[in-house]
């Protein structure tokens, strides 16, 4: 029981100017199902990418077996069995169910191949979920997502050569319904029985407290509780992921508290799935956050009322112009080959012509009053926006959107990975902008950001949870909404 | 959660167990249908045609083509495209007619030396994350250079060898359909049929996925990329073999042929969605097309019309449209 497959000790991550894992000491042993909670960015991810070997720590020493192996990497976590079940899906959607686990394992070759490999992933489909009704020759796009899901589950358990010995869940329940849920928990239990170890993961806390052994709580890149599971309860894991105990209150500059929702109907939206309840409802200088745990329809509702705009009043209605502040700046916000100018001056083009030509007198004016409100640091806007620092490429897409005629302005978490600087600058602009009768729809991550919001609507399974006002603002209690169960 | 929740586990059941789906199975059956189809046509205007003599005649160009083509299926398989094929199969039907017959070890050496190359295109590729289609659009410029300073000026010679197993007579079954059919069957086997071609075709659709299941992306880049290499150079002499000279740029058009045929086959242009047998019948399909186009008459209304050669090339594109159009109709169909 007291052997460790594998021990973190004083592991650190950075990306950049991001620290990922800030010192992380884990251990885990076999015959033990470890549960990982934590809030967005607490680090859990990152994490797991280190225990599978497809990301190298900045610095620690990972151990395995009571041997250091500095030389940690993918294929070392796979010759000690250990393995995962990624959130975003690792199927080769092209290929069929028994193809998807020769991929995994190298002995299926040679002839009869693919037989055995089909034989393989039925067998412990059969054991964790029976009556699945999944075929060895089905191409992965033709399944649906619960069943792709159960696929990858049943792979990371099957054995040819290595036998599977820390199996890594990731949100593994999320696209399975409560039965196949239920089969997959207890199959765990038999696992763990059996002398495996588990790491799961969920946002369903009672899952963990009620199928976990220890349960480990991560927050800011750091592990804040580790210990056995019936010394938690809710209330106790909800105010641990939140950080210090208690309704702790978040500071929130004087201007948030002052509430205006009398202004124009800006913004009215339902989400899809959501037949009845809350509604969200964004009016002219209002600034209104969107939280919960990422990926639970916050950036797709930015998209579905973006997409909205100027259609007719529905589920969503949009009065007025819209703009979309992407946080993915990479792929989604920055045109790579142009100049700062003309990154900042896109959006308004149809307003900056004359004639049928663009003005570059009135582009330029554009482009050089929105570098000094919002404090783009560059020695000439005609410079490449990749010259820009990634904050500052940030602030040249908020331009973009401020600078534009656009009333509301919808922001898709776009504070990630920028400095404290670029941000206390943002934050006061928004404020700014809100007094003149702009709106805001916010999505971020980062609790700090919300105390900057009127009111804020917490997202989970993409639906509105809940609604509360900036007096109501806790950690706590957007971390009690994010993670509460369905009853 | 989602959907699945909703419609209760009753429902879960209903995507899968298809086993017999009509679309699915019009689908598969599409370049076979296309293939027949323009047999039929032939067969109409000219049934002297369907024989053995006119299939030895009609399909003369159609092993190079396939060949070709299946070079460009190892490259889709790993979600990429070779815009070089063409010129590369200029340079070793020129590399073949100038050193193989006089000097062979050069020109062995010279053939083997460019598979090596085009695999390590593959790594390259890979390593650099650069994009597929730039890399052998420059490429294919270069391969041009090489075949003109090998070749300046058209000519050369076929290696004996080669022409008389290019002009081999087998019985009952003209060689260019034995050709395709074997070329078919092995390259369904290597890459549909082996857990190394998975892994291949694997790294087209999540490569992600399979670098971490523990393989290399570079290794399996190049190996396809290397593979594109035998399969070019095997075209390149087979279409020496049938044509016995060579010039720089006698084959390129055999590069917009082999994505075309490679996708007429039932590929797709992304995602390592591939069927060899498929594109075996693409590439043959686009080479019967052309000669249908030659028996092509209206007898009774103008009997000296011919629809003029300089169309077949625009007839091919036409075909592909075509097939296509069907294609998306029923995967929309599908959705």
């Amino acid at each position: 029981m007291d052997r460790g497959i594998i021990d973190l000790s004083e592991v650190t991550k950075s990306f950049g100017a991001v620290h990922a894992l800030r010192g992380v000491d884990l251990t885990i042993r076999s015959g033990e199902a470890l549960g990982l909670v934590g809030h967005n960015g607490a680090g859990k991810s990152t994490l797991m990418h280190i225990l599978t070997g497809t990301v190298a720590p900045t610095a620690g020493i990972i151990s395995a077996d009571q041997n250091q192996r500095p030389d940690y990497d993918v294929n070392i976590a796979k010759m000690l069995g250990i393995r995962c079940v990624f959130q975003e899906l690792s199927l080769c959607p092209n290929l069929t169910v028994a193809e998807n686990t020769c991929i995994t394992h190298r002995p299926l070759s040679g002839l009869g191949w693919r037989k055995r490999a089909g034989k393989l992933i039925i067998g412990k489909l059969d054991e964790i979920f029976p009556g699945h009704g999944i075929m060895p020759g089905a191409i992965v796009s033709d399944l649906s997502i619960g069943r792709r899901q159960m696929v990858e589950i049943a792979r990371a358990f099957t054995k040819t050569d290595i036998i599977p010995r820390l199996i890594i869940l990731d949100e593994p329940t999320s696209s399975l319904d409560p039965s196949t849920s239920q089969q997959l928990l207890s199959f765990m239990r038999r696992f763990v029985s059996e002398g495996g170890a588990t790491i799961f993961i969920s946002h369903l806390l009672q899952e963990i407290l009620d199928y976990c052994d220890r349960i480990v709580v991560m927050r800011d890149g750091r592990v804040v509780a580790d210990d056995i599971a019936t010394e938690f309860g809710r209330s106790k894991l909800i105010t641990t992921m939140g950080g210090a105990a208690g309704g702790h209150q978040v500071s929130s500059p004087e201007s948030a508290r002052s509430a205006s929702s009398t202004g124009n109907l800006r913004v009215r939206y339902r989400a899809k799935t959501q037949p009845t309840g809350i509604e969200l409802s964004v009016h002219a200088g209002e600034i209104v956050g969107l939280a919960g745990l990422a990926g639970h329809g916050q950036s797709l509702s930015l998209i579905e009322i973006f997409e909205a705009a100027g259609g007719r009043p529905g589920r969503i209605e949009v009065n007025g112009q819209v703009a979309l502040v992407a946080g993915d700046r990479q792929t989604d916000g920055i045109f790579p080959l142009w100049s700062i100018a003309d990154n900042i001056t896109v959006r308004s083009l149809t307003a900056l012509t004359r004639g049928a030509l663009i003005s570059q007198q009135r582009a330029g004016e554009l482009a050089k009053s929105w570098k000094e409100r919002i404090g783009i640091r560059t020695p000439d806007l005609d410079n490449n926006i990749l010259s820009l620092s990634g904050g500052n490429q940030q602030k040249a897409l908020f331009a973009r959107a401020f600078g534009s005629n656009a009333e509301t302005i919808l922001m898709d978490d776009p504070m990630r990975g920028v400095d404290i600087g670029t941000k206390l600058d943002v934050y006061r602009l928004i404020e700014h902008e809100a007094e003149q009768g702009r709106c805001f729809l916010w999505y971020t991550t980062e609790m700090d950001e919300l105390a900057y919001c009127h009111k804020i609507y917490i997202f989970r399974n993409r639906q509105i949870v809940a609604q509360l006002s900036q007096d109501e603002l806790t950690e706590e209690r957007v971390i009690h909404s994010s993670f509460q169960e369905a009853v | 959660m989602n959907a699945v929740v909703k419609s209760g586990p009753s429902k879960l059941w209903t995507d899968q167990n298809r086993r017999f789906d009509p679309r699915r199975l019009f689908r598969s059956a599409l370049p076979g249908l296309s293939l027949l189809i323009v047999l039929a046509a032939i067969y109409d205007f000219n049934p002297r045609a369907i024989s053995y003599f006119g299939f030895n005649l009609m399909l003369n160009l159609a092993v190079p083509v396939a060949l070709a083509t299946a070079a460009q299926l190892c490259i889709i398989a790993v979600s990429d495209l070779d815009l070089s094929i063409g010129a590369y199969v200029g340079f070793i039907a020129c590399v073949t007619t100038t050193w193989l017959p006089t000097t062979p070890l050069l020109g062995t050496a010279a053939i083997l030396a460019s598979i090596v190359a085009y695999g390590a295109l593959g790594a390259l590729v890979h390593w650099r994350q650069l994009p597929s289609i730039v890399v052998t659009l420059g490429m294919s410029f270069v391969w041009l250079g090489l075949a003109l300073f090998v070749r300046p000026q058209p000519g050369g010679l076929s290696p004996v060898w080669l022409s008389t197993f290019m002009g081999l007579h087998v019985p009952y079954v003209p060689f260019p359909i034995v050709a395709a059919v074997v070329l078919a069957i092995v390259l369904h086997l290597v890459l549909m049929n082996t857990a190394f071609g998975a892994v291949l075709r694997g790294a087209g659709g999540n490569a992600t996925a399979v670098g971490r299941s523990g393989w290399s992306l570079l290794r399996i880049k190049a190996t396809a990329y290397a593979m594109a290499g035998v399969l070019g150079s095997l075209a390149g002499l087979s279409l020496v073999g049938v044509s016995s000279s060579a010039d720089a740029n006698m084959a390129n058009g055999y590069t917009l042929l082999s994505i075309a045929g490679a996708i007429l086959g039932g590929a797709e242009f992304i995602g390592g969605r591939i069927s060899p047998i498929g594109a075996v019948m693409g590439a043959l399909t686009l080479q019967l097309a052309t000669v249908a186009l030659n028996f092509f008459q209206l007898p009774e209304v103008f009997p000296g019309f011919r629809i003029p050669p300089e169309w077949q090339v625009g007839a091919q594109g036409i075909i592909l449209i075509v097939i296509l159009a069907i294609r998306a109709l029923i995967n929309r169909g599908e959705a």
